[in-house]
């Protein structure tokens, strides 16, 4: 965006799955705006039935994710000066997810996906029992920290080409939690994680391509967590557990 | 023709490795079979063998040659992500299976002109 | 679509294969000097229990390998599924092991 331009050139997807359409807007530019302030001023100022989805503005709740210019982000933590320089901004609903209406995917998928990989704490304790003591340089447990910064935003899901071909393929998200909690000293769920993961849509269908490293806004590495869930459901092959 | 927005070179080590394997298998049926007239029509695979002696179809086969050699070293590559220690040097390495693939099968071009 | 006792096939035919290929690509750069001939190609190969083994396990390993590949590729860029997939994985490496093992005997038994 040069200093002369004083509008953004937008297009918005509209409409759902079934029907679809682009709407053009010419938003004014500001300095430090970003995607979500466009998104925000075409629903206040330009046409209020715009739907989106948002609520915490910086960057912790993983609400506002969209497509923009074709790329999966944070709107509310991407800068139009980073995405587009020339003030032209395609923004769409999250790729690879049904959409509820405009810029609002139906996350249900994602989520049922995450309770299909086994991605939910297995207690291994009770309230009665004493705490557990955990030792953060354990490499075990440093392994599990790298993916707790989770907090489901989807753009993994997103950037994935292995789900936009394989609709039944658990995504990067819901594998990385379950290699987290495998990882877990606290979790005693393993043999059912394995299980889950090793099914038809299971670990084994990434093909390591690493968009969801490339996007991920937490610096997370998704693909790095599958390739170990890959190297445990292996050796629990050569273990004579055909089924992991 | 442009780069899709989601590219990064991860992302074209997946191609690579998608084309290269799927060009082989399609390629295998005919290798397969032109072999296997050695002995019946021994004549048939000589009249290939000097077809390929053209230019052109040395070209072709310095493609071929450089599928098989990309898709080892980049499957060898996976095959490291998947079951060895994580490296974070995955950009790197298929890099340099590209380019050891790109230098054997100039190696064999070289031989075949 | 792939599960675990696919995914273990695979990536075991291919490592199998990585001292096949790197064995073949060291004959062809070997045998493409001066060009190539029947007689060459059946000189080399015929009556050797070597070359029967090297390239029988290969086609066998490649016809496992290639006909998950393509299972993969044909669900997610064509939407495949169910028996179709089934049937286009195994009549894929039914077709690849005939048409294989039938030049590997053409050229090595003699």
């Amino acid at each position: 965006m040069t200093a002369a331009q004083e509008t953004l050139d937008v297009t918005v997807h509209r409409g759902t799955t079934r029907g679809a359409r682009y709407d053009s807007f010419q938003v004014p530019a500001h300095a430090s705006q970003t995607v979500l302030d466009v998104v925000s001023w075409i629903q206040q100022f330009a046409d209020p039935t715009l739907s989106y989805r948002f609520a915490c503005r910086v960057g912790m709740c993983g609400s506002c994710a969209m497509m923009v210019n074709g790329t999966p982000r944070w709107t509310c933590r991407t800068h139009i000066k980073k995405v587009a320089p020339d003030g032209k901004l395609l923004i769409e609903p999250l790729r690879n997810l049904p959409v509820i209406k405009d810029l609002a995917a139906d996350m249900d998928p994602f989520f049922d996906k995450w309770t299909a990989a086994e991605a939910q704490h297995h207690p291994s304790q009770t309230r009665h029992d004493p705490i557990e003591p955990i030792d953060p340089t354990d490499a075990t447990r440093a392994e599990a920290d790298l993916g707790v910064e989770c907090i489901n935003c989807a753009i993994c899901y997103a950037a994935c080409d292995t789900v936009a071909g394989n609709p039944d393929y658990l995504g990067p998200a819901a594998l990385q939690r379950a290699w987290t909690l495998l990882n877990d000293s606290r979790d005693d769920g393993r043999q059912s994680i394995l299980d889950a993961v090793s099914g038809t849509g299971g670990c084994h269908n990434c093909h390591s391509m690493g968009s969801c490293a490339q996007y991920c806004p937490n610096d997370l590495n998704p693909m790095r967590a599958i390739a170990g869930l890959k190297r445990e459901t292996a050796k629990s092959f050569f273990k004579g557990k055909r089924n992991a | 023709m442009k780069a899709p927005a989601r590219s990064h070179p991860l992302w074209f080590a997946f191609v690579l490795h998608r084309v290269s394997g799927l060009g082989l298998a399609l390629f295998l049926p005919a290798h397969f079979w032109l072999l296997s007239q050695a002995l019946t029509n021994p004549a048939r695979l000589d009249g290939f063998l000097a077809f390929a002696e053209m230019p052109l179809v040395k070209l072709a086969e310095f493609g071929l040659v450089f599928l098989l050699a990309v898709h080892m070293f980049g499957g060898l590559r996976l095959l490291a992500l998947e079951f060895l220690p994580w490296s974070d040097r995955q950009k790197t390495l298929a890099a340099g299976a590209a380019g050891v693939a790109f230098l054997i099968s100039t190696t064999f071009f070289l031989k075949a002109i | 679509m792939l599960d675990l006792r696919l995914y273990m096939l695979q990536r075991l035919t291919a490592l199998v294969m990585a001292p096949l290929v790197l064995g073949h690509l060291a004959v062809m750069i070997y045998a493409i000097q001066g060009g190539l001939s029947t007689a060459e190609i059946l000189g080399r190969t015929q009556g050797s229990a070597l070359w029967f083994a090297f390239y029988g396990l290969f086609v066998i390993a490649v016809s496992i390998h290639a006909a998950i590949g393509l299972r993969v590729i044909a669900h997610e860029w064509l939407a495949l599924k169910g028996a179709a997939l089934s049937l286009l994985t195994w009549g894929a490496c039914a077709a690849l092991l005939f048409l294989g093992l039938s030049a590997v005997f053409v050229v090595t038994v003699p």
